[in-house]
């Protein structure tokens, strides 16, 4: 067995193709391309929020104080336009605030004075310009309207009958794992890709280099042939999966954490244990693979069943998003799920219970064990090995 | 040596081998010869025991296949139709490859390895990759790694075909020094010259069926026929399948 494991390895090292796909890019593009992304995303965040707000003030001579106020306030205001609404639908302003004439009228009758602000919503860009100036146009108000009670001898805090406090329990660590919330997914589609090529290699590949008829006239329980070559693709799998997870420990300390209030979780010691709760996914994937690839009658049969496969280790994120709920142990017990939801705690920070990774590590063992016996008996089906059938 | 009594095997509606009886003894060439889709193929998968006969019985040196498979295989060497090898090895990886899944030691291996590449001419390309190897190439190196355990009985299915001339003639010199070394030597094919130049027992199977057995002498004073071709035709009863 150990025979055959060996020979598929040095095979597929040799192979230039297998190396660079499967080993490099691999593991290594999604979590350059996530920190890219995210790196992308927050700079974009700071530079707004940074910046001088520019504003397009519609109606400006109706309210002369507030323009000095957002004036002091550090706004740069802009010259009126002809048509503002167009502006906004051609995208060259985000948010323009239009004072209408009868605004001096209500003000002086004390009747709330009416400003419009114009924004595209459907425009994600146009969201944190919009909240400074709503933020900006607020605070006006509620000075103003302070300071009319202060004229008449009322508390200002008369007006206010409640005031919410909302206390944020949540940890840096937890608003990381908000952005880790997609890395079970990636984990798990890595080890698939690891084992993918290998699977096929090992099986329809053998059958359509013809080779497979003369391996099996070896003296060597057929099982055990089978064996070494799931041997090898778990271990492949094995190997992108640490290469992916290394990667992304590293790319994610080059992320700007402090200025995104956050603390991503992914140290070594969480990098280490997610590879040790994802070790029997290795072998269940390679496992499932191998007995679908051994099916299929060439190469390019079985690169299509297995692009179907692909699906397999997304459902568990699908269903954490569409359905998030907490942690309970029969999720635990489900192979892929409890993987997922286990590294999800992880990168928030939370203790993870011996038993539950116990419980998943069990669970998924024993499938992965089940669908590793249904391989090794594969060879014993001769529609397999001539391909007839 | 091989015993067959009665080999029966179908599959679904098809008989592909149905009735085959013969013998095949230590220091002799037995050739199965016959059209294509004869049940030749069928035949010495049986033996090599990766398809299992409906009925019948055979022996491998009084071994049954169906009972002790590995112990079979560990006696036979195999050169099937199917010669793939692995491209991304050497050829001498690919015989190494066989030989740790017979369970030799590396010492072994590389003194047989040895005496394989001089015996069938392969010290040029030995330690090349296989990929762009000619078919001559290839089945020296389907050869070497069937016969790295010394097996006692070998089988070929159908060795010749896609070798060119010189090629056909080293394979036979081997195929001569193996009889002479008084191994049970099997091959299948189609080519009648194959059989009149190497055989010294001749097994002719049409339609699943023995239609003849003997000598090249026995066979033809059985049709009464001057060269093996007609008899063979004779013998068969028909030319079909010879011109494919």
């Amino acid at each position: 067995m150990m025979a055959v494991f060996r020979k598929e390895l040095l095979e597929n090292l040799r192979d230039r193709r297998v190396v660079v796909n499967t080993l490099l890019l691999g593991p290594l593009a999604a979590p350059l391309i996530f920190v890219a992304i995210i790196w992308f995303t927050v700079q974009q965040a700071i530079d707004r929020a940074e910046a001088d707000l520019e504003l397009v003030v519609v109606g400006a001579d109706h309210a002369p104080n507030l323009l000095r106020w957002l004036e002091q306030q550090g706004v740069v205001v802009k010259d009126a336009l002809d048509d503002p609404e167009q502006a906004i639908r051609e995208e060259k302003e985000e948010v323009i605030l239009r004072i209408p004439a009868d605004f001096p009228e209500s003000w002086r009758s004390g009747r709330p004075a009416v400003v419009e602000v114009l924004t595209d919503r459907s425009r994600r860009y146009a969201g944190t310009s919009l909240a400074r100036v709503e933020g900006l146009l607020q605070g006006y108000s509620r000075q103003i309207g302070h300071l009319r009670l202060q004229l008449r001898g009322v508390p200002p805090d008369l007006s206010q009958a409640v005031r919410v406090q909302t206390i944020d329990l949540s940890t840096p660590e937890s608003r990381g794992g908000l952005i880790l919330a997609f890395l079970p997914y990636v984990v798990l589609i890595t080890v698939f890709i690891g084992a993918m090529h290998m699977a096929i290699d090992t099986t329809s590949g053998e059958r359509e280099r013809r080779s497979l008829e003369p391996l099996l006239i070896n003296p060597l329980p057929r099982w055990q042939i089978m064996g070494g070559k799931l041997l090898a693709t778990t271990a492949f799998a094995l190997a992108t999966l640490g290469l992916g997870l290394i990667a992304f420990t590293w790319a994610l300390k080059l992320l700007p954490t402090a200025q995104m209030d956050m603390a991503l979780n992914l140290n070594w010691k969480v990098a280490l244990t997610a590879f040790v709760l994802v070790l029997p996914v290795a072998l269940l994937a390679s496992g499932l693979l191998i007995i679908l690839a051994a099916f299929a009658k060439s190469f390019r049969e079985a690169q299509s069943y297995l692009g179907l496969v692909m699906f397999i280790p997304m459902i568990p994120s699908f269903w954490i998003l569409i359905n998030p709920s907490r942690l309970e142990t029969w999720m635990t017990w489900v192979p892929l799920l409890s993987q997922s939801i286990l590294i999800l705690e992880m990168v928030r920070g939370e203790t993870i219970e011996l038993v539950w990774m116990l419980t998943s590590f069990a669970s998924t063992g024993a499938l992965a064990l089940l669908l590793a016996i249904v391989a090794g008996s594969l060879y014993n089906r001769p529609g397999l090995i001539f391909g007839d059938g | 040596m091989i015993e067959a009594r009665n080999l029966r095997k179908c599959f679904g509606d098809v008989v592909a081998v149905d009735d085959v009886s013969f013998r095949a003894e230590d220091g002799q060439i037995t050739g199965l010869l016959g059209p294509n889709g004869a049940g030749k193929t069928t035949t010495l998968r049986m033996l090599y025991t990766l398809l299992k006969p409906d009925s019948g019985d055979m022996t491998v040196d009084g071994i049954d296949p169906r009972r002790e498979p590995l112990a079979v295989k560990r006696r036979l060497g195999v050169v099937p139709d199917s010669r793939g090898l692995y491209d991304r090895l050497t050829a001498r990886e690919n015989v190494r490859y066989y030989g740790e899944l017979h369970s030799l030691d590396r010492a072994t291996i590389d003194a047989r390895t040895g005496i394989l590449a001089q015996l069938l001419g392969m010290e040029a390309f030995i330690d090349r990759r296989t990929e762009g190897f000619s078919q001559g190439q290839r089945v020296k190196v389907a050869i070497a790694r069937a016969m790295i355990h010394d097996p006692k009985t070998v089988l070929l299915d159908e060795p010749s075909n896609g070798l060119d001339v010189m090629s056909t003639r080293a394979l036979r010199q081997y195929l001569l020094g193996l009889r002479e070394e008084g191994r049970c030597v099997v091959l299948s094919t189609h080519i009648m010259q194959e059989v009149a130049a190497l055989c010294d027992r001749i097994v002719i199977i049409a339609h699943g069926r023995i239609a003849a057995e003997g000598s090249a002498e026995q066979l033809l004073a059985r049709s009464g026929e001057r060269s093996l071709e007609d008899a063979f035709v004779k013998l068969i009863g028909s030319d079909e399948g010879l011109l494919a």
